[in-house]
């Protein structure tokens, strides 16, 4: 598989007043192969989105770059390279009320990007919105309507068209069905799939919903404030999951089935994710973490291949330096 | 027969509330009964806009009358109909008997007040507490829902809390006069994962120790697997389904509830099972169906569904579905369509 889109090292820095800084991503690096459906979950505030925002340019880079098919993405997007890249990456919001405008049609949202990126004319446009509406399901007449008179799920099939209209590989889908009810995900999602498996798309996945993320997802990526902390096949990171913060987001998550959360023993993790201000060194979840260690209060942990779980599983902590293997008792520092 | 003790706190009676609105008449709840035990927990689950807030809402009070209107039903707590009576003995049940707890725990608290005052102004009012010893007993209560340092919390404004702090207070607030009943209303929605599951677990611990019942509101299924001993499932302003929660899960009886099940995917799920989603939207309540409500959107759905409303048939033995499927001159019975080991 050919690696589509890759970040390496990028990082988003908010200032704040008084010398202050937001670390919202810090050091993220992420390749994501061509066809393939990347997860990224965390809580909110650990930066997922922001993330999925600096990937199509939305937000410039403090530091790192990305790649689309080798080709290194501008640092700060100009508006020309909002009209080059957004034929190739777009993004599908969260919030199907506020990310349409209201004054528009859903003809006039849909076809926007063609009129602007490829130049198309009125005729073409209106063929292809034509067209593009009937694909997420909205046959017949939705063209002229406003954004206030559809559903939350009809909203966000706007959303979704407006997104593939140009035909891009590479869609970031920053929690797409958080804010819609359980049998509209499940159209939202399977619609998805479809047009992924039609188009051939790349998706980043951006979701709190660790069920929904496992199914729909090849791969996994976990968040903690601002920094990966593990990677790996979906399954084997759900099922099997290493680093202890995604223990803890996986014991946390509730199962639809009464009969496994009475069997349910581990209790839940105490306290809540730190502020993202001034983050110093050492791992971002030590204090918090069941497991912590002396060396994790002062050493970054690096995001590495854990050799026994697979050349795919990746894991920043300090439990699997070197051997790869759960080593609790290896608390000597090395720097 | 109900064994002693079992005797259910609260049991609300074919509950029906309207609202009058620009478009017409919206029948949001269409004769809506339950009932909870005491030391249990009762889930209620549906999609937005099935009446599930509403319910709970207008026994509280807390439906704006007008153009809210409770056309029929009781709710009856004690021998006491608090539909029609608030206030018993001179006292506001509400927030006394009953407490209650909201989603968004920032919209939900005042944020003029310190938080200690807000649940000191409860004990003052249901008590007759005075300030001080009210805002001592405000700590001791934020120190039971886990709140470290309640005393220098209490001092502080809604504002210095986050959000899984403040559904703390919230609930500090709630149980404060040690209510027989809790209703909380999606309390974990606006949080995340990790702090949903110390609130779900706070509940719980809060429970074991007075022996609450609990109302829990959600549209999570995770959540009612978790925490429900009883469940109801809401749809278009009714009842479609109750039981236990083991009913509901494992023998559910009612094609919304089966639906519900296969739109998400679960611990089992593989990839190569594609979910099913339930097509379509539920019915206008403006318009509300003569039959049943989810005949459009069900594929079982026969002649006489859309102009009949179901009876509610007992499935088990305290196990009721609201569908024809289940009465005996059915073409396919529901056993022989969802028992077959798809649940």
């Amino acid at each position: 598989m050919s690696v589509l889109v890759e970040a390496k090292g990028v990082t988003k820095h908010f200032p704040l007043m008084r010398g202050k800084t937001v670390h919202a991503v810090d050091d993220v690096s992420l390749s994501i192969d061509a066809k393939e459906i990347v997860g990224l979950v965390g809580e909110s505030g650990s930066g997922k989105s922001t993330f999925g925002k600096v990937l199509v340019g939305l937000h410039d880079k403090t530091a790192g770059e990305v790649y689309l098919e080798g080709e290194r993405l501008p640092q700060r997007y100009t508006a020309g390279d909002f009209q080059r890249y957004a034929r190739h990456m777009q993004m599908i919001f969260q919030d199907p009320y506020s990310s349409l405008n209201p004054r528009m049609t859903v003809g006039e949202i849909v076809g926007e990007g063609l009129r602007f990126c490829a130049g198309a004319s009125g005729a073409q446009v209106r063929e292809a919105v034509g067209g593009w509406l009937e694909r997420v399901g909205l046959e017949g007449g939705y063209a002229g309507r406003y954004p206030h008179e559809l559903s939350g799920g009809q909203r966000q099939r706007v959303g979704i068209a407006r997104a593939l209209i140009l035909a891009p590989t590479f869609v970031v889908c920053d929690e797409p069905i958080s804010a819609l009810d359980v049998s509209v995900q499940a159209q939202i999602v399977r619609l998805l799939g479809e047009l992924k498996e039609l188009l051939g798309l790349t998706l980043l996945f951006i979701a709190h919903d660790l069920s929904m993320v496992r199914y729909v997802s090849d791969r996994m990526a976990v968040m903690y404030l601002g920094s990966l902390v593990e990677v790996g096949p979906a399954d084997d990171v759900y099922f099997r999951p290493l680093h202890p913060y995604t223990k803890t987001l996986v014991a946390s998550n509730p199962e639809p089935d009464p009969r496994s959360e009475r069997q349910r023993t581990t209790t839940p993790i105490t306290g809540e994710i730190p502020s993202p201000v001034n983050v110093g060194a050492g791992c971002r979840f030590s204090t918090r973490c069941p497991e912590v260690m002396d060396i994790c209060r002062t050493v970054t942990p690096e995001l590495r291949v854990v050799v026994d779980a697979g050349d795919e599983r990746q894991v920043a902590c300090h439990l699997f330096e070197t051997t790869g293997q759960l080593s609790p008792s290896s608390t000597e520092v090395s720097s | 027969m109900i064994p002693a003790g079992d005797a259910p706190v609260l049991h609300v009676k074919d509950l029906c509330v309207e609202f009058d609105t620009h478009g017409g008449v919206v029948r949001a709840v269409r004769g809506v009964s339950f009932s909870v035990r005491p030391g249990k927990t009762l889930a209620i689950v549906g999609e937005s806009g099935c009446g599930k807030s509403v319910s709970v809402q207008s026994i509280m009070g807390l439906t704006p009358i007008p153009p809210g209107r409770i056309t029929r039903g009781s709710a009856w707590l004690d021998g006491i109909d608090i539909v029609r009576q608030k206030i018993v003995n001179g006292e506001d049940v509400r927030g006394n008997r009953i407490g209650m707890i909201f989603q968004d725990p920032m919209s939900a608290l005042n944020p003029t007040m310190r938080v200690g005052d807000q649940i000191a102004e409860t004990l003052q009012v249901h008590r007759g507490m005075s300030k001080r010893d009210a805002f001592a007993r405000a700590v001791e209560v934020l120190a039971l829902v886990n709140i470290p340092d309640a005393d220098a919390r209490a001092r502080q404004y809604p504002l210095a809390f986050s959000g899984g702090m403040l559904q703390r207070a919230m609930i500090a607030m709630a149980i404060a006069c040690e209510p027989d009943v809790l209703i909380a209303d999606e309390p974990t929605t606006a949080l995340d994962v990790t702090i949903q599951a110390q609130i779900l677990e706070l509940l719980k611990e809060l429970q074991r120790k007075n022996g609450m019942a609990i109302v829990l509101i959600t549209h999570d299924l995770g959540v009612v697997a978790r925490m429900a001993d009883d469940v109801v499932v809401m749809y278009a302003g009714e009842i479609v389904e109750s039981g236990t929660v083991d009913d509901v899960f494992y023998r559910a009886a009612h094609p919304y509830t089966v639906g519900l099940k296969a739109a998400m995917p679960s611990r089992d799920t593989s990839k190569a099972v594609s979910l099913l989603p339930i097509e379509g939207a539920p019915p206008d309540l403006f318009r509300a169906p003569e039959g049943c409500g989810y005949a459009e959107r069900c594929s079982h759905a026969m002649a006489l569904c859309g102009p009949h409303r179901p009876q509610r048939f007992e499935v088990d033995p305290g196990h009721h579905a609201m569908c024809w499927l289940h009465h005996g001159d059915a073409p396919q019975r529901v056993d022989a369509v969802y028992r077959g080991g798809r649940t």
